[in-house]
């Protein structure tokens, strides 16, 4: 492996951050529980997109639409048919995929500037939908009064550290599923494509195939992310949908770290918190995200993982290069 | 009838509207393959320069001039300063816009404030042709005919003369067109000016007609962003083709089906870019 150095610190950081997300609620105000909360979240719909940024290489203008896809199916499902959590999970998952599925064989037939494009061409589809099919998504004024899931165990999670940690499982499951898959050789065939997809379709793999499946799989988790975030905000709007929050999630992913998974949702957190934190502060919290956006390409275009990871390497001896 | 045609109408006029901003971004795509998602705010702030030269009592001629001047140079300044080092890095180049997008609609808050302005227009351009029935704004004729004078200008220079012809074999292969001793970084530069300039004309002419108002800036965007994609990057005929469409769908969607307007908008967006994803126009 490339990275054996940070790899063998990788497990202990991941453990200790595991434990502290685990234990911190009691020492938490409940302003920051909800903040933490809102990262969790966007955890997991960064770590969704670096599937196919970081790890295929394809930057998507369009991955606020799972996000809303997922959401709007929570918020339509639960507060018109009165859906438990299990169904709308499901079906906000499954309708992400599907949509997923579609705009994957529009948008896989391009690449680079166009592929940009194209998923933002498809975004707004879905913003669309969302901004003026009123009868269905009540247009701007959104969905609101999504009641919070009720599931049969002993807390509500109308309370807010409850589902603090069901946000909580919902990141590990989402980590540990793209982690498995990024380590598996699927995803080592996804980072051959991304910096050699001409070579790897020489060897003999099927190239398209392996794009639109991490396609999917982006969009499910995207969508997982959505049915989540609708649940804690209690509302859904075109907003959730807008190119503005596509554009958001792919500074977190630029911001934490391509292609590192940990890096996004890390990304996800500091982002998160910063606007939350800046805006109390002062009324030109946008001046400032601008420029964490024009900073982050300027001083870590790798990201922050990706500029520890050069320092640790440099601190050391190189470690001998036996691979190929 | 008369439904059909007032529509028809009114979108080969925001067409035209839509073919200012986006004819200039479509070359800065050909050219530089530059993913600026500041185009929408140079719009706005050419918008909000423009009104306070009117304000100043100036006409509405300088309104436009000094406006998308402004704004040509900003757009200068922020390619120049940031751009230029980004080719070839689609997410920097998004992050980077984006983040000046923030920053640009933030100090437009700051010194214009929240609220909506129209932008009054000349005694001249007021007033509507009525024939039988129908009635067409002399305004939105005016937005037709300057459309017209800029298409025919641009395509007069970029096939009839010199700077032109460096122009196209910019966009047909930079490296080719460095290897013979065109100044890219020059052309480059003026292309990405002439854009911000022509988008800057878009904020002042629409100001008359839709108004300039916070958030104006990322409603636009995806309009200009879907023409360059249909029509082809780097292609004027594409723009031109492009901006129509997009003006005409746009309306009869609005007006056919209100509820899924802009699902009629994109999603054939989407159709012909799954044909041709390089648009009807562009080579890849």
């Amino acid at each position: 492996m490339r990275e054996t150095l940070f790899q063998g610190y990788q497990g202990v950081v991941l453990g200790v951050v595991g434990l502290l997300l685990f234990v911190a609620p009691p020492f938490l105000s409940s302003f920051f529980l909800t903040l933490l909360t809102q990262s969790l979240i966007y955890a997991i719909l960064a770590m969704s997109l670096d599937i196919i940024l970081g790890y295929t290489g394809l930057a998507s203008l369009g991955h606020a639409a799972y996000l809303g896809l997922g959401a709007y199916s929570v918020g339509i499902l639960s507060t018109r048919y009165g859906a438990g959590f299990w169904v709308a999970l499901a079906a906000g998952v499954l309708l992400a995929v599907v949509v997923a599925g579609i705009f994957g064989l529009v948008a896989l037939r391009a690449t680079g500037v166009y592929f940009l494009m194209i998923t933002l061409a498809l975004g707004m589809v879905v913003w669309g939908l969302g901004h003026r099919w009123v009868s269905m998504t009540q247009g701007d004024n959104g969905i609101s009064a999504i009641p919070r899931p009720k599931l049969p165990l002993p807390w509500s999670f109308a309370e807010s550290i409850p589902f603090y940690y069901l946000a909580l499982a919902g990141f590990l499951l989402a980590f540990g599923i793209l982690r498995v898959i990024v380590r598996s050789p699927f995803g080592q065939t996804l980072v051959g494509i991304r910096e050699s997809e001409s070579r790897m379709r020489t060897l003999g793999y099927h190239v398209w195939l392996h794009k639109y499946i991490g396609f999917l799989i982006a969009g499910g988790i995207g969508g997982f992310a959505g049915v989540l975030w609708a649940y804690y905000n209690g509302f859904v709007s075109p907003a959730d949908l807008q190119l503005a929050t596509s554009v958001e999630a792919l500074l977190m992913v630029a911001l934490g770290g391509r292609g590192t998974l940990f890096g996004p949702a890390l990304g996800a957190t500091i982002i998160v918190l910063l606007k939350n934190l800046v805006s109390v502060y002062t009324r030109r919290w946008l001046l400032i995200l601008g420029a964490v956006y024009i900073g982050t390409i300027v001083y870590a275009p790798e990201g922050i993982v990706g500029a520890l990871r050069q320092w640790t390497q440099r601190a050391r001896p190189a470690p001998l290069r036996a691979e190929t | 009838m008369e439904f059909w045609v007032t529509q028809a109408f009114n979108g080969v006029s925001y067409g035209a509207l839509l073919f200012l901003l986006a004819g200039g971004l479509s070359l800065i795509f050909g050219m530089m393959r530059i993913v600026n998602m500041t185009h929408g705010s140079y719009y706005l702030l050419g918008g909000y320069v423009g009104l306070t030269v009117i304000w100043q009592k100036g006409p509405f001629v300088l309104a436009i001039l000094v406006g998308a001047l402004a704004i040509a140079i900003i757009g200068v300044g922020e390619w120049n300063a940031f751009l230029k080092r980004l080719s070839g890095q689609e997410l920097g180049q998004v992050l980077t816009t984006m983040g000046f997008a923030l920053i640009f609609q933030d100090l437009a808050l700051v010194i214009w404030g929240g609220d909506p302005y129209t932008i009054p227009t000349p005694q001249v351009l007021s007033g509507a042709f009525e024939l039988g029935q129908m009635f067409f704004p002399v305004y939105r004729l005016f937005i037709v005919f300057v459309a017209l004078a800029v298409a025919v200008v641009l395509w007069l220079v970029l096939e009839r003369t010199r700077v032109g012809a460096m122009m196209r074999a910019t966009v047909d292969d930079a490296e080719m067109a460095r290897g013979v001793g065109i100044n890219v970084t020059l052309i480059s530069m003026c292309v990405f000016a002439l854009g911000a300039f022509l988008a800057a004309v878009a904020g002042v002419v629409a100001g008359g007609f839709v108004g300039v108002y916070p958030g104006a800036d990322f409603e636009i965007l995806p309009y200009a962003f879907v023409v360059v994609i249909v029509g082809g990057m780097g292609s004027l005929k594409g723009a031109v083709i492009g901006s129509l469409m997009v003006g005409l769908l746009d309306n009869f969607g609005k007006a056919l089906f209100p509820e899924l307007s802009y699902f009629t908008l994109f999603a054939p967006m989407a159709a012909i870019l799954a044909v041709r994803p390089t648009g009807l126009f562009g080579r890849a």
